[in-house]
């Protein structure tokens, strides 16, 4: 029973990660596209994958990984969306450098790309900030604050983004996808409050 | 002119109401026409619509192996008039290349109607959305470009209509 859970909790995480990526890989568009382009949409779909593991390994939720092995995994995960994001960015301006042009510029006829510029600034500022932490040495609360507030515009940019894009992912997968994104990052921020709220009174008490 | 004298001396009184009734139309709609013309906007080029534009795209019989419908209408701002043999310039991301490949241009001109319709092979989405890209830039009137969005991926046409205003 004690093994049951963390092998569920895992193999929906894989499930979850796999099905979207499966079946963006037989889209039919992708018949259609120069491998620039594919490559290009894939780091989308990958850094929209890796923002579920990003809550999930910041908060310590995957059972079998110690907290520190969680946190530096979240640290490598996150240099990973920040990776994709620039491969994103510069495989669809080398497809097609206008419309990244407009994007970038907030111009674009689409609405979803304010979007995606949105979550990726905010998504450089996210990472640089982590890089930046101990130098700087910011108060870890406030550190959090900035790193969790920056981080939930990522996820909020992303979605919308994703959502509203028609393109090699598959609807419904891409929604649940989406979906367990939100979930997981809601359920850290009420962890977080939950934290705090103990680290607070545990103080008041000492 | 002989006939229509006679026509005229034959009408019932119904007919003749009925024509009454036409004539009175036809001077509403010719006082209309007036008001209307002015109203006759010229149309605005939309956001992204000259992107991976390639001037010059030759007058072709269709783009590629075709299967998919570009048409639209081309009128003069101010009187509406249709405007015959103006050049529209198409391209657009298909199942035969991207939109920056030259052989996914192709341009028409427009029939006596001011009415264009060039065949091309099917648009498939591209940067998030089903669209194709139309340009009026010839020397008469202003420039314009358009990017229309296909309500479905899966439709197999798309219109975008032209109103010019003269240089």
């Amino acid at each position: 029973m004690a093994l049951i859970r963390p092998a569920l909790i895992w193999a929906v995480l894989a499930l979850a990660l796999a099905v979207p990526l499966a079946a963006a890989a037989s889209s039919p568009l992708l018949a259609w596209r120069d491998p620039i382009y594919i490559v290009a949409g894939f780091a989308g779909i990958i850094a929209l994958c890796l923002l579920l593991l990003q809550p999930l390994l910041a908060s310590g939720a995957l059972p079998g990984l110690s907290a520190r092995r969680s946190r530096r995994l979240h640290r490598w995960s996150g240099l990973g969306v920040l990776t994709a994001v620039v491969v994103h960015v510069v495989g669809l301006w080398i497809t097609s450098p206008p419309d990244v042009v407009d994007a970038l510029l907030f111009i674009s006829p689409t609405p979803f790309s304010a979007w995606g510029v949105i979550a990726m600034w905010a998504a450089f500022a996210a990472g640089l900030l982590a890089a930046l932490r101990r130098k700087w040495r910011i108060r870890p609360i406030l550190w959090r604050n900035i790193h969790v507030s920056l981080a939930v515009v990522v996820v909020i940019g992303t979605v919308i983004h994703a959502i509203l894009i028609e393109g090699a992912m598959e609807t419904w997968s891409k929604l649940a996808l989406c979906g367990l994104v939100v979930i997981a990052t809601v359920k850290l921020l009420k962890d977080l409050r939950g934290r705090t709220a103990r680290t607070r009174s545990q103080r008041s008490r000492t | 002119m002989g006939n229509f004298h006679m026509t005229n001396r034959l009408m019932t009184r119904r007919r003749t109401l009925v024509a009454g009734g036409a004539t009175m139309a036809t001077a509403m709609s010719g006082l209309l026409v007036p008001a209307l013309a002015q109203g006759v906007a010229p149309t605005t080029s939309m956001r992204g619509g000259s992107n991976n534009y390639l001037p010059d795209a030759p007058i072709v019989e269709r783009i590629g192996n075709g299967g998919f419908w570009m048409t639209g209408t081309v009128r003069r701002a101010g009187d509406g008039a249709p405007l015959p043999g103006q050049r529209i310039q198409i391209w657009a991301h298909t199942t035969e290349g991207h939109e920056r490949d030259p052989h996914s241009h192709g341009a028409t001109l427009t029939d006596a109607e001011g009415v264009f319709r060039l065949e091309m092979p099917q648009i498939v989405p591209a940067f998030g959305q089903p669209h194709g890209h139309l340009a009026y830039d010839s020397e008469e009137f202003e420039t314009v470009f358009l990017r229309p969005v296909m309500g479905s991926a899966s439709d197999t046409s798309l219109e975008a209509h032209f109103v010019l205003q003269p240089v």
